[in-house]
């Protein structure tokens, strides 16, 4: 399956459709539990992580969150 | 080395100061360890003691940073009242890789202290800033 990842070509060795849970394991992103995830331009509701399809040529971008405290 | 334009690290600060007494946030891109580009960003928390940057605004700036061929090379934020060294919970909520840390202290408000950092596995290494 060919996605744009973060901007760039990627692939991944499914030709399925995956949940962006098991994308997120596929490209070893590592604590995605600080992650958000966008899909085709929309964020996505982490709970909806494991039910979310991710397409060949889909676009997905990953972030982690930004924050902190004094 | 972390070189950043005199006129943006003036800015940040000018944008702590404005911000006072809550906490500001932004992101600084830029090429080869040096700054051309800042992102004011919202504070989500709207708070004194902690920042969390907006994700639609996080994936904004990315992709204006990626159009304009720069990375994201700074996380900055201020601390109003406390000096300008990684907390706890920025040491925890350094996330992204590769990026350096700037904050900036108004603990004294007529001198502000602006300091970078790596903070990558929970271990801090102070870098220098070299305005340019």
């Amino acid at each position: 399956m060919n996605l744009t990842v973060n901007g760039k070509p990627a692939t991944i060795g499914e030709e399925t459709a995956v949940s962006i849970t098991h994308l997120l394991e596929a490209l070893q992103v590592e604590q995605r539990e600080y992650v958000t995830v966008e899909l085709n331009g929309d964020i996505m509701d982490r709970g909806d992580f494991e039910k979310a399809t991710v397409k060949d040529g889909d676009s997905v971008e990953f972030l982690y969150f930004m924050g902190g405290g004094r | 080395m972390l070189k950043i334009p005199r006129e943006i690290l003036d800015a940040v600060i000018a944008q702590a100061q404005v911000g006072f007494p809550l906490e500001v946030c932004g992101i600084l891109g830029g090429t080869a360890n040096r700054v051309a580009s800042r992102y004011p960003m919202t504070n989500t928390d709207a708070s004194n003691e902690h920042f969390m940057m907006d994700p639609k605004e996080q994936f904004a700036v990315v992709k204006a940073m990626r159009a304009a061929g720069e990375e994201m090379l700074v996380i900055y934020h201020s601390h109003p009242e406390s000096p300008a060294r990684p907390s706890q919970e920025d040491i925890r909520l350094a996330l992204t890789p590769n990026v350096f840390h700037l904050i900036v202290s108004l603990e004294n408000r007529e001198q502000p202290v602006a300091k970078a950092f790596r903070i990558a596995g929970g271990v801090i290494e102070p870098v220098e800033i070299n305005t340019v």
